[in-house]
């Protein structure tokens, strides 16, 4: 299901549109002059204020003042710092689904965005007429299961649950039972928020990928991580523990449509070499859109 | 808690603390290194420069430097600072003595208002206050049965409306149940949204104009990065906040957007929470917090948690034994329980002084580890955990086979016994003797 949402420009752009000059026109205006070190001081300002991260900022200025030695249109300038940044980005993440059923853990910090994820997810997948099933791995947080519930019905996508306190990796069991039986051809679970600190509770989550991994020997697995574009430098530590507990297939950047940028993605993908996905632009079921490193990069550069 | 931001600024405190004279050199050195370590831990951009340009201020004003050691000026300098930045003075959430207090709660979507909302009304109802919750998240599918939920759990009572679609609606319904129950304090749970959502925000306007509340308070995520000053100066800008609560510190989130959010609406942070079990709800002490991100410890926290979680009697039958050093394994077993009560173990241990540096080194704690540790003292006879000395071989090895466990792991816990007895006793001459440490010990 990789591919191109008609109109994903445009709703980005949406999504965007309440952020004032971008960093294009600034570049524009400082190249009135000459680019001196006041751009890239700006350049690296504007980075570290949309989460980039002090080392990652320096690393990007740098490269850019290499790189655009003997550049003298804006034009120019602007690529080379949009084609630094996309070479970070690496290339976006695509959903692996076959052969059917599909597994989908979805994974992540509390109030990252999970629970609203799957339901865009599940609705995605639902118009492409995929037979989507969901579990209800959150068996912790008050109300996740009767949530997941109620977006189910909504999109169409029956639900396995088990009681509130329930072993998680029990419901995943279940579920993955239910997903052949029932012909399913994606699995999503949805598995409670924790914070990579709590060592009982990311071994918590090791089980229930691995009660997965053996229950669908066959299955293909994605394990995405659910980022919130608030998230600051932690973010970095988030994703590494994840992907050291049960290694992320890829990344979804949750709430782009507030004005924060979610640039710790970059710090991300380049450490890890963990793919993005998808990001989430609103509240809306249509709101989960592929991942596009390039129209990300110029997103990333307006200024706040 | 904090961690990020306390490792670093740990690591420059303890590099100038011993020097004996700091050049202008010297100074400008750490200062990059202090704006360096708190852009590192999310605190915005505009607040440290304005920060290192205070502490720059401030020690240059200072004459006593040649004469004081002027590394722990430099310290000493940061960390009023920081308590600044922190907020200064504690304060204490307002009540209304009579009628119904009202406590409105705000924030982006996920930053665990609803979780927030029943811990405060617990913490109101454990101070001898009748609070009333009230569902006003009727956006979120499941929210008024989320707080439904944790509600009972706090022993609470939640008003809500089902079918209701209008939050201010059913907030000033909420108001009227709770004159005519005599609810002395109203804790509204609000639903997320995003700061550029006009209508909703709008909405937010008229709920507080209806409720009029005594106490609105900003809910922050302790992950959240560069952005958050910006959406906190929006609700700011559509509403009076009145102060903030942190949420999520029990990660190793860095706060320091959250830090930064006080200095740029001007409002202090009433309380965080650090844990996901409801009662993790602590207030807030901008100096004790700087001290923790100093990495001095915070001896003072660490007492009142121990003195919620064990009773005066046992807690003085404990001092007592500590000071005599007949502090036996059954002793620890029971401490162990209380400790365990007080919170987690990784928390506790970042509280008192000089901890800060054991886990950069990477000490961990595993909760598991806790349970196999009672599983050994329970397989042991009232004499063994009176007297360990008299734990030979042959016994450590029935201890092991009782417990599920190798002999190895019986040697190390008759050995981390040892050391907690050095520990607790070190803790106790702090907390009677001087308070917390003025600098971590080196």
């Amino acid at each position: 299901m990789a591919g191109e949402a008609p109109g994903w420009l445009g709703r980005l752009h949406n999504a965007l549109s309440r952020t004032r000059a971008t960093l294009a026109a600034r570049v524009d205006a400082l190249l009135a002059g000459p680019i001196d070190e006041a751009f890239f001081t700006e350049l690296e300002e504007t980075l570290v204020q949309a989460d980039v991260g002090v080392p990652l900022s320096g690393a990007i200025t740098q490269q850019l003042r290499e790189r655009s030695r003997g550049l003298s249109s804006p034009d120019a300038v602007r690529s080379t710092l949009a084609e630094i940044i996309g070479e970070m980005l690496g290339t976006p993440g695509v959903l692996h689904l076959d052969p059917p059923p599909a597994v989908i853990l979805i994974l992540g910090a509390n109030g990252s965005g999970k629970t609203t994820t799957i339901a865009k997810l599940a609705h995605r997948l639902r118009q492409e007429d995929r037979r989507v099933l969901l579990a209800a791995g959150d068996t912790f947080r008050a109300a996740a299961i009767e949530q997941l519930e109620i977006w189910g019905g909504r999109v169409g996508a029956p639900v396995i649950r088990h009681q509130a306190g329930a072993d998680p990796a029990a419901v995943v069991f279940d579920a993955a039972q239910a997903a052949v039986a029932r012909g399913a051809d994606v699995l999503i679970v949805d598995t409670a928020g924790r914070l990579h600190t709590k060592v009982n509770l990311m071994e918590e989550l090791k089980k229930v990928n691995r009660v997965v991994t053996r229950a669908l020997p066959a299955a293909p697995v994605e394990r995405l991580l659910v980022l919130d574009a608030t998230t600051g430098q932690n973010g970095l530590a988030q994703a590494k523990h994840f992907h050291d507990a049960v290694g992320l297939t890829g990344l979804v950047l949750t709430k782009l449509d507030g004005t924060a940028k979610g640039g710790i993605v970059v710090a991300v993908a380049q450490t890890l070499r963990v793919p993005i996905t998808f990001i989430g632009t609103g509240e809306g079921l249509d709101d989960l859109q592929p991942f596009h490193a390039a129209a990300f990069a110029e997103a990333l550069l307006a200024a706040s | 808690m904090f961690e990020g931001l306390q490792q670093r600024l740990g690591e420059i405190v303890r590099k100038v603390t011993g020097r004996g004279a700091l050049s202008a050199d010297d100074v400008d050195a750490t200062l990059r290194e202090v704006r360096l370590a708190l852009l590192e831990a999310d605190v915005n951009f505009k607040v440290a420069r304005d920060f290192v340009a205070r502490v720059r201020s401030a020690a240059v004003g200072q004459q006593v430097w040649k004469h004081l050691s002027p590394g722990h000026q430099v310290v000493k300098t940061v960390h009023e600072e920081l308590v600044r930045l922190l907020g200064g003075e504690a304060r204490e959430l307002r009540v209304a003595p009579h009628r119904p207090s009202i406590i409105l709660l705000v924030g982006l979507n996920g930053v665990g208002k609803t979780t927030t909302a029943a811990k405060l009304a617990g913490h109101l109802r454990r101070r001898g206050r009748a609070p009333l919750l009230v569902a006003t998240d009727l956006q979120r599918p499941a929210a008024v049965t989320q707080l439904e939920v944790v509600g009972a759990q706090v022993g609470v009572p939640v008003f809500s409306a089902p079918g209701a679609t209008d939050p201010v609606a059913v907030a000033r319904a909420a108001l009227a149940r709770a004159e005519s129950e005599g609810h002395d304090v109203v804790v509204v749970d609000s639903a997320g949204r995003q700061h550029v959502d006009e209508p909703l925000m709008a909405e937010l306007s008229a709920m507080h104009a209806a409720l009029a509340p005594q106490e609105t308070l900003l809910v922050l995520d302790a992950m959240a990065g560069q952005d958050a000053v910006t959406s906190a100066e929006q609700f700011a800008a559509r509403l009076p906040i009145d102060g903030l609560i942190l949420t999520k510190l029990d990660g190793d989130a860095r706060g320091g957007a959250a830090l930064s959010v006080v200095s740029a609406i001007g409002r202090p942070i009433l309380f965080v929470g650090v844990g996901e079990r409801l009662d993790a709800l602590e207030a807030f002490h901008p100096d004790r917090m700087a001290s923790r991100i100093l990495g001095m410890g915070d001896v003072l926290t660490l007492i009142e948690r121990a003195q919620e979680a064990t009773s005066a009697a046992s807690a003085a039958e404990t001092e007592r034994k500590l000071r005599r050093a007949q502090f036996t394994l059954s002793d620890f077993l029971e401490q162990l329980r209380q400790v365990r009560q007080m919170g987690p173990l990784d928390q506790l241990l970042d509280m008192i002084p000089g901890f800060a540096k054991a886990r950069q080194a990477g000490l961990t704690v595993d909760e598991k580890q806790l349970r196999r540790i009672e599983a050994m003292i329970q397989s042991m006879t009232p004499q063994e955990r009176a007297t360990p000395s008299i734990i030979d071989g042959s016994r450590r090895r029935r201890i092991a086979r009782g417990s599920g466990v190798t002999v190895q792991e019986v040697n190390r816990l008759l050995k981390q016994f040892e050391e907690a007895r050095r520990l607790l006793r070190h803790v106790d001459e702090h907390a009677r003797g001087r308070g917390p440490l003025p600098f971590p010990p080196r």
